[in-house]
C-alpha cells in the first residue's frame, strides 16, 4: 500500500511537469489555431540555456530562472515574427510541415552547436530528498511540481480573470468577431505564442537539475504534449493540466507494474482508446 | 449643413474570380439612418465587411470623417468609432453575456470607460443585466441580437453598422430591434443598416440605397422608395 502511494505520488509529480509542458501547446492551438510540432524544441533550448548559464556563469537553474524565461520569451517572439506570422492564414497542412521543419532545424542546430552529449547539471539539490511520513520525495521534483502547477494555474487565471485573457478566449471562439471588437488579433496571437513557448521553456528549466539536455530531448516531450492536449480536449488549458497529471500517473503505474519499457506504450494505448471512444478528448464536448 | 461621415468612392470587391461589388459609391451623413436593401447575395454584407476591413480584397476609396480608412486593420477601424454588429450576431458562446459586452469596449477609444459604457448598455437593455452571468450561447435569438447590439454600443460608436439584425427573429422582436435602432440614432449615433426586411428598414430610414448584383440601382429617401413601384414590385411583392 505504501508503495502504491509512492508510485502514485511519483506519477503526480511527473504529471505536473507534463501539464506545464502541454498548457502552452493547448493555448497556441486554441488561440492561434496553430499546430506546433516544434513545441518540445523550446523545452530543449531552455534546458541548454540552463546548462550553459550554469557552466559559464555558475548560476544554478533556479538562480537563472528569470533570465532564462526572458530569453525564452525573446526566442518565442522572434519565431513568431520571422516564421509563424507568415503562415497564420495558411492551410493546417502547411503550418504542420513548417513547424515540423522548424523542429528538425532546431534539433540539428543543437546537435551542430552543442554535440549529442548528455549535458547534466549536478547541483547540491539534485539528489536531495524530503520525507513526508513514509514517503520519500526527491526535492527538485517536488519543487518542479509546485512551480509547474503554480504556473499552469496562473495561466488559467490569466485567461479567466484578465481583459487580455478574455480577448484570447474570444479569439479562440470567433476570430472574426474578435476583430470587430477592436482586438488586434495578430498581436494577441503573438502574445499567446510567446506565453506558450515560455511556459514549455519553464518546464525544461525545472527538469534541468534532474534530467539531461540533449538535442532530441524535446521531441519526446512534443509527442507527450500532443497526447496530453488531445486528452484534455485540444484547446482547453484546465483539460491539459488534468491530462498531464493523468499521463504522469499512468506512466508511473505502468512502470511499476509492467516495467519501464511499457511506460510509453501505456499512455499511447490510452491515447488510442480515447481517440476511438472519445475523440473530443476526455473533457471535450462534441 | 450636412456633415458627411462615411464616403465610399468607386469600390470594387472580388471574391476569387467573381466581382461582388461593382464601382460602388455611397455616403452616410452624420445623424442619419441609412439603409442598404437588396436581395440575397447582392453584395450588402461584403460592403459592410469591406468597410470594417475584415474583407480586404477590394479597391476604391473609403473615407471616414475625412480620413482614408481603406488600408487600416479591422481593429484600427474600430478605433475610429466605426463599429459593426455582424450578421448572425457572432457572439462568443462560451463567454458570459457580461464578458461579451465588456469585450465590445476592448479598443482604445472605450477601454478606460468600460464601466460607464456597461451601465449605459444595461440601462438601454435591462434584459442584458438580468442575463449578465449567463453564457451567451444560451441566449434566445432575440436576446442574442440584443447582446450583439449592446456589444456594439460598448465601443462608443460614432457610426454603427448593422448587418441583417432582424434575421431569423420573430416579427414582434424585429419591431423591438427597429425601435432600438431608432433610439440609438436619437442618442446621437449614426446608423448604416443592411436589411432583407425591406419594409421595416425603409420605414425607419432617412435615406436608402437599393443594391443589386453589386451595383447601386436606386437611391433616395426611405418613404419615397417605399412607395416606388420598382421597389414594391421587386422587394415587397406587391
Amino acid at each position: 500500500m505504501e508503495q502504491i502511494l509512492q508510485v502514485l505520488i511519483s506519477g503526480i509529480l511527473s504529471g505536473g511537469i507534463y501539464a506545464l509542458a502541454s498548457v502552452g501547446l493547448a493555448l497556441i492551438f486554441g488561440v492561434v489555431g496553430l499546430v506546433n510540432f516544434a513545441h518540445g524544441e523550446y523545452l530543449m533550448l531552455a534546458m541548454y540555456f540552463a546548462y550553459w548559464l550554469y557552466n559559464m556563469a555558475g548560476m544554478d537553474p533556479y538562480q537563472s530562472l528569470l533570465i532564462n524565461l526572458a530569453i525564452m520569451a525573446v526566442v518565442g517572439y522572434i519565431t513568431f515574427k520571422v516564421i509563424m506570422e507568415r503562415v497564420l492564414d495558411s492551410d493546417h497542412s502547411i503550418q504542420m510541415l513548417l513547424t515540423l521543419a522548424l523542429s528538425m532545424v532546431l534539433q540539428n542546430l543543437a546537435l551542430m552547436l552543442w554535440k549529442a552529449d548528455y549535458r547534466n547539471i549536478r547541483i547540491d539539490i539534485t539528489n536531495d530528498t524530503m520525507n513526508l511520513g513514509f514517503l520519500t520525495l526527491n526535492t527538485p521534483r517536488v519543487l518542479a511540481f509546485i512551480i509547474a502547477i503554480g504556473a499552469s494555474v496562473l495561466l488559467y487565471l490569466y485567461l479567466q480573470k484578465t481583459f487580455t485573457g478574455a480577448a484570447m478566449r474570444a479569439i479562440s471562439q470567433n476570430g472574426k468577431a474578435a476583430q470587430l471588437m477592436g482586438i488586434n488579433i495578430k498581436k494577441t496571437y503573438g502574445l499567446a505564442f510567446v506565453i506558450g513557448t515560455t511556459l514549455v521553456g519553464l518546464a525544461g528549466l525545472l527538469l534541468s537539475p534532474i534530467y539531461p539536455a540533449y538535442p532530441t530531448v524535446g521531441a519526446s516531450f512534443s509527442t507527450l504534449a500532443f497526447i496530453v492536449v488531445v486528452l484534455g480536449g485540444l484547446s482547453s488549458v484546465p483539460g491539459a493540466i488534468v491530462g498531464g497529471l493523468l499521463i504522469g500517473v499512468i506512466e508511473s503505474f505502468a512502470g511499476y507494474f509492467a516495467g519501464a519499457a511499457y511506460q510509453q506504450a501505456a499512455y499511447f494505448l490510452l491515447f488510442i482508446l480515447v481517440l476511438i471512444f472519445k475523440p473530443n478528448g476526455l473533457f471535450g464536448r462534441s | 449643413m450636412v456633415n458627411r461621415m462615411l464616403k465610399l468612392s468607386n469600390v470594387n470587391s472580388y471574391y476569387g474570380e467573381v466581382q461582388v461589388l461593382k464601382d460602388l459609391s455611397m455616403e452616410v451623413n452624420q445623424g442619419e439612418i441609412v439603409t442598404l436593401i437588396g436581395a440575397n447575395a447582392a453584395g450588402k454584407s461584403t460592403l459592410i465587411s469591406c468597410i470594417s476591413r475584415t474583407v480586404t480584397s477590394f479597391d476604391g476609396e473609403i473615407e471616414f470623417e475625412g480620413t482614408r480608412i481603406d488600408r487600416l486593420r479591422p481593429d484600427q477601424v474600430v478605433d475610429h468609432g466605426l463599429i459593426q454588429v455582424p450578421e448572425g450576431r457572432l457572439l462568443f458562446p462560451k463567454l458570459t453575456v457580461r464578458e461579451n459586452l465588456e469585450l465590445g469596449a476592448y479598443s482604445k477609444r472605450s477601454r478606460s470607460n468600460r464601466k460607464e459604457r456597461l451601465e449605459y448598455v444595461y440601462n438601454i437593455l435591462p434584459k442584458m443585466k438580468e442575463r449578465a452571468n449567463q453564457m451567451a450561447g444560451s441566449l434566445s435569438g432575440g436576446e442574442a441580437q440584443m447582446c450583439a447590439i449592446g456589444r456594439g454600443l460598448m465601443a462608443d460608436p460614432k457610426l454603427l453598422m448593422f448587418d441583417e439584425p432582424s434575421l431569423g427573429l420573430a416579427p414582434i422582436v424585429v419591431l423591438e430591434i427597429m425601435e432600438l435602432i431608432k433610439r440609438i440614432r436619437n442618442e446621437g449615433m449614426t446608423v448604416l443598416l443592411v436589411e432583407q426586411n425591406v419594409r421595416q428598414s425603409l420605414k425607419l430610414a432617412d435615406r436608402a440605397y437599393v443594391i443589386e448584383n453589386g451595383r447601386i440601382l436606386m437611391e433616395g429617401n426611405g418613404r419615397d422608395l417605399l412607395n416606388s413601384n420598382e421597389v414594391k414590385k421587386a422587394y415587397l411583392g406587391i
